[in-house]
């Protein structure tokens, strides 16, 4: 954990850090850094992956559509929105 | 006093014309309005919709068609989302957030008629342990409103703990129901993941989140779990199984993980070691087990919830909903600030290393490791549960500390110590309380097979009947 | 110098659900701006994706199509970036465990026919859309597309021209309609190529570096774009440079491709198991489902039509390419001579269609009072002149074939010696002509062909006008 790798997390997470956050970011990283590492020495040799809880299998949903039109109660609260579009800056491709 | 009653009291009142709903929904925004000054438990305070809601309880009744928690006030943690309130996660992000739907959870609370008088404080997007995250600033314990109620739904376990409302809803993702209910000395039930609907719970970690209960008392828990658990099919993780009901308690084993004792302080291990000679008095018999991952548990868990935090924090770009910076110059202007204004320090912590534990170079060291290591501590508790019925252990590893004393954030992620196992393993798990050290109140865990909260119950209301550790209350 | 071209395709078909690929907002093309948006596609707080069972099924369809394997249980992850029209700043897919494995599709592009491997078909849901137009100088996001199923397929570097990448485009989207998996209308983005073009030199077995095309909606498209994107490799190459690894966009105007801006973060995705989704098991009834809808493919039509009705390849092509003429077709054929079936309907139906714009399905001609049609061309009770007319009655008016001629005395005039006195009349009535006939003007017997159609208002069945005319003019 260096500062570049800490420059491409925020790019990557897309967050822009406070100066004071700036500050402690690196350290408090790689103290957390070294709290994961603790669990290195546990042997999982031949152990798989575990990605949740349960042995459950994915529910199937039947093709039907059940919601209706509801633009104006998803866009009340929203930031920016003109002729029901959202805005954002100008997107390059 | 209506407010100090159990619920089974409260349900006898009501039907019984002693009081009505209203006059209880009244006393009880009575004493939110004198209390939460302090305690700081609500960010939400819904009185208006309330009332309405308590009248509407109140026809039901006269009516002669009450449920078990018609006209019965509750609090949500506010991460459940709410059409009819704000729900902010705790999070500048979503201080204006009104919600266009009602959580699972929330809808079937309110069709049995409960009366909902707001939403609790919790720690940011349920990471922290002590409720210092929270944008709104931290709850207070009421047992010593300097220290902390816990975390994350500490606003919950402390409005429950100081009478505000008998029965408050929480989740737990590492610890977030229990911890927070042993250091306020009130009773907390994290469920068996996929007993309780996530759907319309702002998600933290999705493999780990799980609604659950907080109340005065084990009987209490139970009849707020009836009303929350069951199979939603908006919810691919949630499970079709039958109701809850209690098991026979009187004859159980239960095993004590050798590994808890590590850390744990000396006062609060006289505690457990009482606890112990409670349950074995009551018919129990606990014997010495061992949980060999125990101690990877915390960094395995850090790494799982960080990383699927980290996409599930995502959608908060400014875009849809939430907070957006002022005069964006570029859409990565708009994202970099919009998410910097609007996540706190710690929320920031968790992204980026979940961020770092999924990129190029350090999945498999981190991710993957973390995951086959949660598939051992899985294991370990399916091997215990082979000779056990039941686990007994510490909830914390020390009482409720005080406000601002734990800064180092790896400090405060060890305090899940004992509570992440069990949310690893997705293994329903209580904590009750059961004895006090230095003042403050402190919690013994049980922890039971997948989808036994059964015997949870069972054990913990036995514990109840011989220990009146859940009946004490913080002084006014 | 020689090069040989290295050409791969990713393909999104967009499968033609009535509802999204994990929630129940409708999935139909071209409603309001982000009226087809539900809280789910939003991505809002809380919301939870729930798997159509129809896109599986699809998907299924296409693997058992294309003799994929099929694994007995597949699985979503998310793959994380961060872009305005990807409300969740991570797209549900399929990384590591994808639905179809393997298969092949076979293509002919004018040479034989040719093996293309498929390396893999996912299941993923659609992003939303970006409009550039200006909005105050901002971009508008419409998310009425986001969560629409989409099924990608990608498959070997097994092309080896522009021409033959344009083929397999072809093709699958023949497959696709045959299926019914998808509309296949390229007008609406229900396909969506992006290419992996390299080159090499001829006889070198490794790759070159590669470079992805994206953008390529249209056969003519794929086809130009690939083209160039060749052949500016070989000139970078030539020139003594070496071909970037980078993504390059399209411009169907400019006909070139460029680089495409602001993708350099997006090359680490962080793909991880999504939580919110458990594994999919691929049970044999939902095997037996897909299987029961996979009919007679494209490809086997094809050498059907030409080793059972005689066609001609590109016929058999053009017949089979859509599924709705395929099927008019073979109605058609079943009741009359395949091969006049087969010209019919690329000429006077094709055209028909082409005139009115509508579709196959819309044809107002039902295929019986076609096939009718035909075969009393067979039977010689009119000719194909007079067919055409009444093709065009029944297209306009309706009706029946036989009650058509018969009302409107269109029987072909083959009383033998009806027409012999009337060939007998032409004749007698062109002196001049004969006798230029009998001369060695050989053409001339059109002219008289002509005389008789008009003496008999087209009846004459022009084989016997003929022999009848040769007989009277040699011997007169």
């Amino acid at each position: 954990m260096n500062q570049e790798v800490l420059d491409k997390l925020t790019r990557l997470a897309q967050l822009a850090l406070a100066p004071e956050e700036a500050r402690h970011a690196l350290a408090d990283l790689r103290a957390i850094v070294d709290l994961i590492d603790e669990m290195q020495t546990v042997d999982t040799e031949g152990v798989a992956p575990l990605a949740h809880p349960l042995d459950m299998e994915q529910p199937l949903r039947a093709d039907r559509v059940t919601e209706q039109p509801a633009r104006e109660r998803y866009q009340a609260g929203a930031p920016l929105t003109r002729d029901g579009l959202y805005l954002v800056p100008k997107v390059v491709e | 006093m209506a407010h100090a009653a159990n619920i089974a009291a409260l349900r006898h009142g009501l039907d019984a014309g002693e009081y009505s709903a209203r006059e209880l929904t009244q006393d009880a925004l009575g004493r939110i309005d004198a209390t939460n000054p302090l305690l700081n438990c609500f960010i939400t305070i819904t009185a208006e919709q309330a009332l309405a809601d308590a009248d509407a309880a109140d026809a039901r009744i006269a009516a002669g068609n009450a449920g078990p928690l018609t006209g019965i006030p509750i609090a949500h943690k506010d991460l459940f989302c709410t059409a009819d309130a704000p729900t902010t996660c705790g999070s500048r992000m979503l201080a204006e957030y009104m919600p266009p739907y009602d959580a699972t959870v929330v809808a079937r609370l309110r069709t049995a008629g409960a009366v909902s008088l707001g939403k609790t404080n919790m720690d940011e997007f349920a990471m922290g342990a002590s409720n210092e995250t929270s944008w709104f600033g931290p709850a207070r314990n009421p047992w010593r409103p300097q220290h902390t109620p816990g975390g994350s739904s500490g606003g919950a376990a402390s409005a429950v703990a100081a009478g505000l409302v008998p029965l408050a809803t929480g989740t737990d993702t590492g610890g977030s129901i229990r911890q927070p209910a042993a250091f306020c000395g009130v009773t907390g039930l994290k469920p068996t993941y996929g007993r309780v609907s996530r759907y319309g719970m702002v998600a933290f970690a999705s493999s780990l989140d799980q609604g659950g209960a907080f109340g005065r008392s084990v009987e209490d828990v139970e009849w707020l779990l009836q009303a929350m658990e069951g199979h939603d099919p908006q919810d691919s993780t949630s499970a079709e199984r039958p109701a809850t009901t209690r098991a026979a308690a009187a004859g159980m084993t239960l095993g004590l993980p050798r590994e808890y004792w590590d850390g744990l302080d000396a006062g609060m291990a006289q505690c457990l070691q009482a606890a112990t000679r409670e349950l074995e008095a009551g018919g129990c018999t606990v014997r010495d087990i061992s949980l060999p991952h125990t101690a990877a548990a915390v960094p395995a868990y850090y790494v799982i919830a960080s990383a699927e935090a980290s996409a599930n924090l995502a959608r908060y770009d400014g875009v849809r909903f939430g907070h957006r910076a002022d005069a964006p110059k570029s859409l990565d202007d708009l994202y970099r600030r919009s998410r910097g204004e609007g996540f706190g320090a710690e929320v920031k912590r968790r992204i980026l290393t979940g961020t770092y534990v999924l990129s190029v170079g350090y999945y498999d060291a981190y991710y993957l490791k973390a995951q086959r290591v949660r598939r051992l501590i899985r294991q370990d508790f399916v091997d215990a549960f082979g000779a056990v019925d039941a686990v007994v252990a510490p909830v914390t590893p020390s009482v409720a500390f005080e406000l601002g004393t734990v800064q180092d954030p790896v400090a405060m992620c060890r305090q899940d110590v004992f509570t992440t196992p069990a949310s690893l393993a997705g293994v329903p798990a209580m904590s009750v309380p059961c004895g006090f050290c230095d003042g403050l109140p402190t919690g013994l865990q049980l922890i039971a097979p997948h989808f036994e909260e059964g015997r949870l119950l069972a054990l913990g209301a036995a514990f109840q009947r011989r220990t009146d550790w859940h009946l004490r209350q913080p002084s006014a | 110098m020689d090069w040989e071209s290295v050409v791969g395709l990713e393909v999104h078909i967009q499968l033609a659900t009535r509802s999204k690929i994990f929630s129940g907002a409708g999935a139909a093309f071209g409603a309001e701006p982000n009226t087809q948006a539900c809280g789910v596609d939003l991505g809002l707080p809380g919301t939870l994706p729930v798997l159509n069972r129809e896109a599986l099924r699809m998907a299924l369809t296409f693997g058992l199509a294309i003799e994929a394997e099929i694994a007995s249980e597949c699985r979503f992850d998310r793959k994380n970036y961060f872009y305005p029209d990807l409300p969740k700043g991570y797209q549900i897919s399929q990384f590591e465990a994808p639905v179809v494995q393997g298969g092949t599709i076979v293509i002919s592009a004018g040479e034989a026919e040719q093996r293309i491997g498929i390396t893999r078909a996912h299941l993923e849901e659609d992003a939303g859309k970006s409009l550039h137009e200006d909005y105050a100088g901002m971009t508008g996001i419409d998310l009425n597309r986001a969560g629409t199923p989409l099924l990608e397929v990608v498959s070997e570097p097994d092309l080896r021209s522009a021409a033959q990448a344009a083929a397999f485009f072809r093709e699958l989207r023949a497959l696709a309609r045959y299926l019914r998996i998808s509309d296949g209308n390229l007008n609406e983005g229900s396909m969506r190529c992006d290419a992996n073009v390299s080159v090499r030199r001829r006889g070198a077995t490794a790759l070159g570096e590669r470079t992805e095309v994206k953008n390529l909606n249209s056969f003519r498209f794929i086809e130009r774009a690939i083209r160039h994107e060749i052949a500016r490799q070989i000139d970078v190459l030539e020139g003594g440079g070496q071909v970037a690894r980078e993504t390059r966009l399209y411009d169907a105007e400019r006909d070139e491709t460029r680089p495409m801006r602001g993708k350099e973060l997006s090359d680490d995705y962080r793909y991880f198991p999504d939580p919110d989704l458990l594994p999919v098991r691929i049970t044999e009834a939902l095997l037996a489902e897909a299987r029961a809808e996979v009919p007679e493919l494209p490809r086997a039509k094809r050498r059907r039509y030409q080793e059972a009705l005689g066609l001609s390849a590109a016929e058999a092509w053009q017949l089979a390419e859509e599924p709705g003429m395929a099927a008019y077709f073979e109605a058609v054929a079943d009741a009359a001579p395949p091969r006049r079936a087969a010209h019919w309907m690329m000429d006077q139906v094709a055209a028909a269609l082409n005139r009115s714009g509508l579709d196959i399905a819309a044809c107002p001609v039902p295929a019986a009072q076609l096939a009718q049609l035909l075969q009393r061309i067979e039977d010689g009770v009119v000719s194909g002149k007079i067919a055409a007319t009444i093709f065009e009655a029944l297209w306009n008016e309706g009706g029946d074939v036989d009650a058509i001629i018969a009302e409107r005395g269109l029987r072909q005039l083959s009383d033998a010696d009806a027409l012999t006195g009337i060939v007998a009349q032409v004749v007698a009535a062109h002196p001049a002509q004969a006798q230029q006939f009998r001369n060695g003007k050989a053409k001339l017997l059109g002219f008289f062909v002509g005389q008789v159609m008009q003496a008999t208002a087209g009846k004459a069945d022009p084989k016997q006008a003929n022999a009848l005319l040769l007989k009277a003019l040699r011997n007169p």
